[in-house]
């Protein structure tokens, strides 16, 4: 049976780790590649590492992140933050990434991601969703960008099955709602995306502790969760949560 | 010094599979070509596939990487990966259809939709993750326990008309072809290349071996 998916993912800001990571016996904190190869050790199923610098100039830098990643860490790498066009993707790809992660680009130019992944191929597509929930009664979820400060009228579950149709292999739905505030995922969000989409669904934003990973997966029917505090700071590893998500009867590696 | 030629159609990203081989290569010189001389030279064969395989046959007749295939299938360890699986049975239905190497008998179909699990629930394509893989005996899984998880990421499958080259199935949720062998060739539908250890000591074996 095909296991559910544990993927720390790790924001890295001019080829440092931003959020704060501590670990008892990891001597530069803030090396990606140090706490890549950490997570790889605890069993992690992927890695996915966003760059949030600011600057393109400075974008540089994370192609070299990746080619160190990858030449020690055997595991599938998602690479998002910046990617605007092929010649984005075709650097990431050739650094070593395996997937990569269009958000607001996707947004502003949907054909971008069907021109992707017609030029590389489903299989490294992965398309990312930031939603807001806009209503309550019936649910709906709206499509934010700028770090979830502006609006853009676009219903996200819509838009999830258009990615889809667009060939986009992968989602990475992100409440906007629940990041940052360890309350765990927005269940409806997440389980109104997989059960609307044909392709994998991974659940972001809010995880505060290992049992949120477990609803991600078993109330939210995401086909992986993404976490990304409760394992820098070093309260649980990655076995913890692969232990706690078995010990709930989910299928894990 | 011994090769193992690495092939390059234009379209497959190949660092991560020339990175894996670099890893677990002891002295052995990787090396990722499409020069004929070179690949005849070579000692071993890893093909690895990404992407359509309209486009893949396409691009390796394009450059003649074709016929060297087919010549290294004949002869030289031969390790395929991914559409370097699929691109060695008779048929796919992908792109519209395209005739593979017909090296194994068999048809490359797409997931049935939908694709529904024993439970009811529904399984998504593509099959993306880890999964388990049953091995049937063969040399290149020693030192590999059976049933252990390989990472996949594929919508289409091959079924070999000859069930005994299968050495490896994988259910989802019925049994497909998640390697087959036969002679000097092995080939996966799976990314030994991601798959951790298991599949650093895949690598391992087929260089080795």
């Amino acid at each position: 049976m095909l296991a559910k998916r544990i993927i720390p993912c790790l924001d890295v800001n001019d080829g440092r780790v931003v959020k704060g990571v501590q670990f008892i016996d990891i001597r530069d904190a803030g090396d990606p590649v140090e706490i890549a190869k950490r997570y790889d050790e605890q069993g992690a199923d992927e890695i996915t590492f966003l760059d949030i610098t600011a600057s393109s100039d400075d974008r540089e830098t994370m192609v070299h992140v990746v080619e160190e990643m990858a030449a020690q860490v055997f595991i599938p790498l998602t690479v998002g933050g910046g990617i605007r066009e092929l010649a984005d993707i075709q650097r990431m790809l050739n650094a070593g990434a395996d997937k990569i992660a269009i958000n607001t680009a996707a947004v502003f130019n949907p054909e971008f991601v069907r021109e992707a992944a017609e030029h590389f191929g489903s299989q490294c597509i992965v398309v990312a969703i930031d939603a807001k929930q806009v209503s309550d009664d019936p649910k709906r979820w709206e499509i934010f960008t700028h770090g979830g400060r502006k609006p853009t009228g676009i219903n996200a579950i819509e838009w999830g099955q258009k990615m889809a149709d667009f060939g986009a292999g992968e989602i990475l739905l992100t409440s906007m709602d629940r990041d940052g505030t360890r309350d765990g995922f927005d269940l409806d969000l997440t389980r109104a995306m997989s059960e609307s989409v044909p392709i994998p669904v991974i659940a972001s934003g809010g995880v505060g502790n290992l049992e949120h990973l477990a609803q991600g997966v078993k109330e939210g029917k995401a086909d992986a969760v993404l976490a990304a505090s409760i394992f820098h700071f070093g309260e649980h590893t990655v076995g913890d949560a692969k232990a706690h998500m078995q010990a709930r009867g989910i299928t894990v590696r | 010094m011994k090769t193992v030629a690495v092939l390059d159609y234009g379209m497959s990203n190949l660092r991560s599979v020339v990175r894996a081989l670099e890893h677990v290569q002891g002295d052995w010189r990787v090396i990722v070509t499409r020069d004929r001389d070179e690949i005849y030279k070579a000692d071993k064969i890893v093909f690895p596939g990404q992407g359509a395989i309209g486009n893949c046959m396409q691009l390796l007749g394009e450059t003649g990487l074709a016929d060297l295939i087919r010549a290294g299938l004949e002869h030289k360890p031969f390790f395929g990966i991914c559409l370097g699986l699929q691109t060695l049975f008779t048929h796919s239905d992908e792109s519209g259809g395209v005739e593979g190497f017909n090296w194994f008998e068999g048809e490359v179909k797409h997931f049935s939709t939908p694709l529904v699990d024993s439970d009811g629930s529904v399984l998504k394509i593509p099959h993306m993750g880890w999964n388990t893989v049953k091995q049937s005996d063969h040399p290149l899984w020693q030192g590999i326990p059976d049933n252990s998880r390989f990472y996949f990421v594929h919508s289409y499958y091959a079924q070999a008309a000859d069930d005994k080259l299968v050495v490896g199935k994988t259910p989802y949720p019925d049994d497909f072809c998640a390697a087959v062998a036969q002679d000097n060739v092995f080939a996966v539908q799976f990314h030994p290349e991601k798959s951790q250890h298991a599949g650093l000591r895949l690598l391992e074996n087929f260089i080795k071996f």
